[in-house]
């Protein structure tokens, strides 16, 4: 595979010629949070420092092809001046789609689109609202140099210069960056920096400096089994109720979560001015099982819990492939410090020792 | 239409239909010359009227919203309109911290017979309202960004030395252990800094119990769940108000709860604490002292002082002892008195013009990903699952991932806990995008205590200002245009 090596100058130079005719998504800085958020050619052009675009975000990139709510079709009907009884109706499917780049998602939120790819691609009906901002992205994706306390993507199969979901992976080395390009469309839109072919010494920096974030991450869990552990657990309402116990059943997890899917849809409006959309919703939230009867499948927050955990861990996933990316972004947002490995541990460890018994 | 062409301006018009809308009838049938600006809609009766109705009005993009209902001590249901009053000052009290203008709102008395009164109530605020011009709308007023609060110094010294009660504490706990489901307390969560809420019901987790800084969470937030059971909880000086307010509202049962308290000397913003580190530091340990933590993080030290580090609320906290406890140990710290207990945000806001304030909402809440974790948070909102913002019908709010949607949710939960909210600034804490959302709550706190001189969570036999009424209000004028 052949590696390009850019200065950070040349990087921006070329994400600005890039911005040109895509949407340029990358990590912005609000106040004390970071978000990826679409960055004009002027603000390119203006930005001093590549770093501003390398840092960690707070929210996961998944907006860019799951909006927060996205309009699924408008309804618009005018009367008929001559025969107010006659109705001419419209359907308005809009395109939501534009090419975008995603700039600096890591390893774990490339991976997260591949989770996302299950339900909304390889299912038995592809979602045409999902496909088409799939097929409109392109992943930059930037290798950890470090890793942060609350990381724990070699947990789940993965690592800090995972190349899985990425189109183009870039690391950061002394003076610049080294990329290669990991698909066609990587190829291409590489191909537009004009970038040198990086040397030996700089090849050997970005093994280097890979090598220091994999030593920071957390050592590798043992848990085997998991996904049959965790489901042996299901029926265990005072486990599920105990760890879950401090949980504030706020949902902040899901949806900071990069492989969080769920949404609800919602109608506005009525026929002769509406729109159906579809928003993002989670399994934390009480509702969201709530059956028109007033019942209530997940009535408690430890079971609410259990079905998030069991989706990432262990309904339909094997060991290694799971659903949770180890971004630990659920860990360091929670108002109640709850921490996903410790709840994953617990539910395998137990399992055993029941196992055992 | 008129208002199209920008001859008329958009004024709603909430109306009793006792009075009022007879009122304007009898001002109709007189043939009175009106203005054609407001859009009446007939409630029963003011009281009717729920503030969020003058709110989503406004956000919506009317110009001006009047209310009008029986003159005092002549509701036809009697009292409607002692509770309408109470609610309506308020809510006219809180417009400006998001940046409406008051004057847009505006509500008054005219009885069926007053057709002449009518007659000059809608002129005069049509006028009034026609002089303001159109209303700035949300889409179009420029987001204030990069936003930066100042540190507010402590009003009292902060520390974080291992209490010398906790000993004791548990001792006391592990007594009372027998005759209870369990007690809420802290341990420690994944690392030094973070601690994490937990249920002692043996003797055992009870030595797990901490004390001090990094006991952040309000535990009074769990007491609902637990309620019908015989439960324990610790509490800081601000849980304890949520606790009274719970037992004002007669959500939980004096008899059910013990409580547990210490004087707090304040706790830590901990992403204060992770912003003086590097990224990638493994917190190893803190050791609490005097004045400050010393964090020890990837083999090297910091020193961390409580001035820097502290939660907003605690520097400017004047009830750090459990105002209602069974068992209270130790000294109690000492209260001081403030004067401004504003946090950064609000005294921010208090510093910039109405259409920049509504700039300022506008730019914080174009992040909000509406997770409602400011609503989990909360101990006082206690629909709990059964949240009005999450209704179809009616449908408050729309799923559009539009600023005056989610700005409209933090006006709901805000309205909702007008008089009820103790404080504690957990929706703020819980917020992943960082959003100031207590100043909104703070601020019907402030005019709450200016208009009733009450604050929620102090006194059990209290009743929110907003759950009464007085036949003749101290602090509201007889309104009048």
């Amino acid at each position: 595979m052949s590696t390009f090596f850019a200065t950070p100058s040349a990087l921006l130079g070329w994400l600005k010629s890039v911005s040109s005719d895509n949407r340029v998504v990358a990590p912005k800085k609000k106040g004390s949070v970071v978000l990826f958020k679409p960055w004009t050619t002027e603000e390119l052009g203006a930005c001093q420092d590549a770093s501003e675009l390398l840092i960690r975000s707070t929210m996961s990139a998944k907006e860019v092809v799951f909006p927060k709510c996205e309009t699924l079709y408008e309804l618009k009907a005018t009367k008929d001046p001559s025969d107010l009884s006659k109705l001419h109706q419209e359907l308005i499917v809009p395109n939501n789609a534009t090419a975008t780049v995603l700039f600096g998602a890591r390893p774990c939120d490339a991976r997260g689109f591949l989770c996302l790819d299950m339900p909304y691609l390889q299912g038995p009906v592809v979602d045409p609202y999902y496909k088409a901002h799939r097929d409109a992205l392109v992943i930059v994706t930037q290798a950890c140099s470090n890793a942060l306390p609350t990381c724990f993507c070699n947990w789940i199969g993965s690592n800090p210069a995972d190349e899985k979901g990425s189109d183009i992976i870039f690391t950061p080395i002394e003076g610049g960056f080294v990329l290669s390009a990991l698909t066609e469309k990587g190829t291409a839109l590489l191909a537009k920096g004009g970038f040198d072919a990086a040397d030996d010494a700089k090849n050997t920096a970005v093994s280097e400096a890979q090598a220091k974030a994999k030593s920071q991450l957390p050592a590798e869990s043992t848990l085997k089994d998991i996904p049959q552990k965790v489901y042996a657990r299901f029926n265990d309402e005072a486990f599920w109720n105990k760890e879950i116990e401090k949980c504030l059943s706020c949902g902040a997890c899901t949806f900071l979560c990069p492989t969080c899917q769920c949404f609800t849809m919602t109608d506005k409006g009525n026929q002769l001015d509406g729109k159906r959309m579809r928003s993002w919703d989670g399994c934390m939230a009480s509702h969201f099982t709530l059956e028109a009867s007033g019942h209530n499948p997940r009535p408690s927050r430890g079971m609410r819990y259990r079905n998030r955990l069991g989706h990432k861990f262990s309904y339909g996933r094997k060991d290694g492939d799971f659903s949770c990316v180890g971004c630990g972004r659920c860990i360091r947002s929670c108002p109640a410090h709850l921490d996903i490995r410790t709840v994953l541990s617990n539910a395998c460890e137990g399992a055993q020792k029941k196992g055992e018994e | 239409m008129s208002v199209l062409d920008d001859k008329e301006r958009r004024i709603v018009g909430f109306l009793c239909n006792w009075c009022s809308y007879g009122g304007a009838d009898t001002a109709g049938t007189a043939r009175a010359n009106q203005p054609t600006d407001l859009r009446i809609i007939r409630v029963p009766c003011s009281g009717r009227v729920n503030p969020l109705f003058i709110l989503k009005a406004l956000m919506n993009g009317a110009d001006g919203v009047l209310v009008s209902g029986c003159h005092p001590r002549d509701c036809h249901y009697a009292l409607g309109n002692f509770y309408a009053r109470r609610r309506l000052e308020t809510l006219k009290e809180f417009l400006p911290i998001i940046g409406i203008n008051p004057e847009r709102f505006h509500y008054t008395w005219v009885s069926a017979s007053e057709g002449q009164r009518w007659q000059e109530v809608v002129t005069k605020f049509t006028d009034h309202i026609h002089k303001l011009g159109a209303a700035p709308k949300w889409s179009e007023v420029p987001a204030l960004k990069d936003v930066k609060f100042d540190l507010v110094d402590a009003i009292r010294p902060l520390g974080c030395g291992t209490h010398p009660a906790l000993a004791e504490l548990k001792a006391e706990i592990k007594k009372a252990l027998p005759d209870l489901h369990g007690v809420l307390g802290w341990r420690k969560g994944y690392d030094a800094i973070h601690a994490e809420p937990f249920l002692m019901q043996t003797e055992a987790e009870v030595d797990e119990l901490i004390w001090g800084p990094f006991n952040v969470q309000n535990l009074a937030n769990f007491l609902p769940k637990h309620a019908g059971k015989k439960i324990g909880v610790v509490v800081k000086g601000c849980d304890s108000k949520n606790v009274v307010e719970l037992l004002v509202e007669k959500l939980i049962k004096r008899e059910d709860v013990t409580i547990f308290g210490i004087g707090c000397n304040g706790t830590v913003d901990y992403k204060r604490i992770l912003a003086k580190l590097p990224e990638d530091a493994v917190i190893e340990s803190v050791v609490g002292g005097g004045s400050g933590v010393k964090v020890t993080a990837s083999g090297k030290e910091y020193d961390m002082p409580m001035a820097e580090i502290a939660q907003d609320k605690c520097r400017l906290c004047v009830k750090p002892n459990a105002v209602i406890s069974d068992v209270f140990l130790g000294k109690p710290t000492i209260e001081p008195e403030c004067e401004d207990g504003r946090l950064p945000a609000l005294r921010f806001l208090d510093t910039l013009t109405l259409e920049e304030r509504m700039g300022f909402w506008k730019g914080q809440m174009e992040h909000c990903i509406r997770c409602y974790a400011c609503r989990s948070a909360c101990p006082q909102c206690v629909c709990r699952d059964f949240c009005v913002s999450d209704s179809r019908d009616p449908e408050w709010l729309t799923q559009e991932d539009s600023v005056e949607q989610k700005m409209f949710f933090q006006l709901i939960h805000a309205q909702h806990l007008a008089g009820r909210c103790t404080g504690c600034a957990e929706c703020e804490r819980a917020c992943p995008m960082d959003i100031p959302v207590f100043a909104l709550k703070q601020q019907f706190g402030r005019m709450i205590k200016k208009i009733f001189g009450y604050s929620a969570g102090l006194d059990l036999e209290s009743m929110p200002p907003l759950l009464g009424y007085e036949l003749e209000e101290a602090n509201i004028k007889e309104r009048d245009l």
